[in-house]
């Protein structure tokens, strides 16, 4: 079913020597196929510690595809495969002993449009993870859902509605609870998918704040179809275009000086 | 204009045809029903439905009939579900391709071979005589195909987000299934399971091969056991009047054991809507 072959990822230790000291995730010569589908080119790109890093470019560039190599969910596709190395801490969660499900433990995803699970609760919805991935008995489970919900800043909205089920809320609401979701499981990176593409304006700007206070614990990367989005966010900014990076660096100068000719067409507007 | 006219009355005669057809359609069903209840009805008390064959009731039947469901379902709908599961959710490959299709072909299977089947494995292989065992394996047989075909049908409409949902938490594949996406597909998955049970609930060849009738209550696993649609069947070949009588009535207690099942389903789906 799966067809996951990894071409030079054997050891954990092979290229340490390249892994940067404050990166927490690190993409080196990274490939990405669907079938034979090519969508990924030679990525190399370097995700700091505690800082949101932006993915932006037009639709079909692969900015989905190379956050999903950063937490195995590529694999899931029928057919997608990858070659090159992702590095978290230093070591390949390619390498053949690491099981995907200890990375996506550690790797949290929210995704374009929100996905609570329908049967459960508010509660339940965040309490999830931790009651999927094995939780022990021990674990305070209220207090850990009330934390996730108050640093997703959801909490005074449903405090007394906890019990109702978590497809109640409002769109915007959803995507917050999926946060806490992420949240509650104590990643160390969080990866968002355009994770404001299906909400209004007053969401949207509910979940960038969020975003901006989210870098204090954890590292963030977001992909987002949206310019001013990435530029009000980011501390990073990637600009990818036809399954290659096409310019990396801190976002000021990403959009103001691009030293790529594409990157300065896109960002004003004139193709994408 | 003229042309419009005829237009007009092709359109009233298709109407016509329709409502016709429709009418064609639910006059043997209606006239079934009323057969049943006006020759059944008469028959129903406390003793028709509590006594044994000699003091003129059709106790074993419907005592038989119960046990027939419970077993087959304790057999049947594991072993109907888990296979659903295995073909929706990791039935990406050749193998589940070939299960699918035989399982397909068994959904249409003839009873009356599963019950000579069940009969030359179970009857005289494995017991050694007649039992409600044997019964319930070949009722499984019916059973198996049909719940697994609609799980797997249940399984496929749940939204892959919700998958990914819970394998991006760092959830097992099994455990994402079991914890969330079954729970998704209740409803059809209840819908689905009530339906193949009243449909085995009104089996009547394989059983003739199987648990054969019998005019007292349960016996034991290696006696046989009578049940709602062999009484049926007997009574019908009966000359005397009282004991054709009795016939209807144990077809209309069949018929209200089915509908009372059908309501159930109704009840559970409405339920999967409200949420």
């Amino acid at each position: 079913m799966k067809t996951l072959r990894v071409s030079n990822g054997g050891g954990t230790t092979g290229n340490l020597q390249q892994a940067r000291p404050d990166a927490k995730m690190q993409s080196i010569a990274l490939n990405a196929w669907f079938g034979s589908k090519q969508a990924l080119k030679d990525i190399d790109l370097t995700v700091k510690t505690n800082a949101v890093t932006a993915i932006i470019g037009p639709s079909g560039c692969g900015k989905s595809t190379f956050i999903r190599c950063l937490n195995r969910m590529h694999e899931l596709v029928p057919n997608a495969r990858i070659s090159g190395q992702v590095l978290l801490d230093g070591k390949n969660i390619y390498s053949n002993e690491i099981d995907p499900v200890q990375i996506r433990r550690r790797v949290g995803m929210v995704f374009q449009k929100p996905n609570p699970f329908p049967t459960m609760s508010i509660y339940d919805n965040v309490a999830a993870g931790l009651r999927l991935t094995g939780a022990k008995k021990g674990q305070n489970l209220d207090e850990i859902v009330k934390k996730s919900l108050e640093q997703a800043t959801l909490w005074d909205e449903v405090k007394d509605d906890l019990k109702k089920p978590g497809t109640s809320i409002s769109g915007g609401q959803q995507q917050r609870l999926c946060i806490a979701r992420a949240i509650a499981l104590q990643p160390e990176v969080i990866l968002m998918d355009e994770p404001c593409s299906a909400l209004d304006p007053i969401a949207t700007a509910k979940i960038e704040e969020l975003i901006v206070q989210l870098k204090n614990d954890y590292t963030v990367v977001i992909v987002t179809h949206n310019m001013q989005q990435a530029a009000r966010v980011s501390d990073f900014t990637a600009f990818m275009y036809l399954g290659e990076l096409v310019e990396f660096g801190d976002t000021t100068s990403v959009f103001e000086n691009p030293k790529s000719e594409l990157t300065e067409k896109y960002i004003t507007g004139k193709f994408g | 204009m003229t042309n419009y006219r005829l237009r007009k009355f092709k359109n009233q005669l298709f109407f016509v045809l329709c409502a016709v057809c429709v009418v064609i359609a639910v006059i043997p069903l209606l006239s079934i029903l009323y057969e049943v209840v006006s020759r059944g009805a008469p028959q129903l008390s406390v003793n028709f439905l509590t006594q044994r064959d000699a003091d003129g009731g059709i106790g074993p039947a419907i005592q038989g009939t119960l046990i027939l469901i419970g077993l087959t379902s304790i057999i049947g709908i594991p072993v109907g579900v888990l296979s659903g599961v295995y073909l929706a959710e990791f039935g990406n490959n050749k193998y589940a391709a070939s299960v699918r299709t035989v399982n397909d072909v068994l959904t249409e299977f003839p009873s009356i071979v599963v019950g000579i089947t069940a009969f030359g494995v179970v009857v005289l292989g494995i017991i050694g005589s007649y039992s409600p065992l044997a019964g319930a394996v070949a009722l499984s047989f019916i059973l198996i195909p049909v719940v697994a075909r609609t799980t797997e049908e249940s399984l496929k409409l749940v939204p892959n987000s919700v998958r990914e949902a819970a394998l991006a938490l760092g959830a097992h594949k099994w455990r994402t299934t079991l914890s969330v996406v079954l729970p998704a597909a209740k409803g059809g998955l209840v819908t689905g399971t009530l339906l193949a049970i009243a449909r085995i609930a009104g089996e009547t060849a394989p059983l003739i091969m199987t648990v054969l009738g019998n005019a007292y209550f349960f016996q034991g696993f290696s006696s046989p056991m009578d049940a709602l649609p062999l009484r049926i069947w007997r009574d019908s070949l009966q000359p005397y009047a009282n004991l054709q009588a009795q016939g209807w009535g144990a077809a209309l207690v069949l018929i209200l054991i089915v509908l009372s099942l059908n309501i159930a389903v109704r009840v559970a789906s409405r339920g999967r809507l409200r949420r």
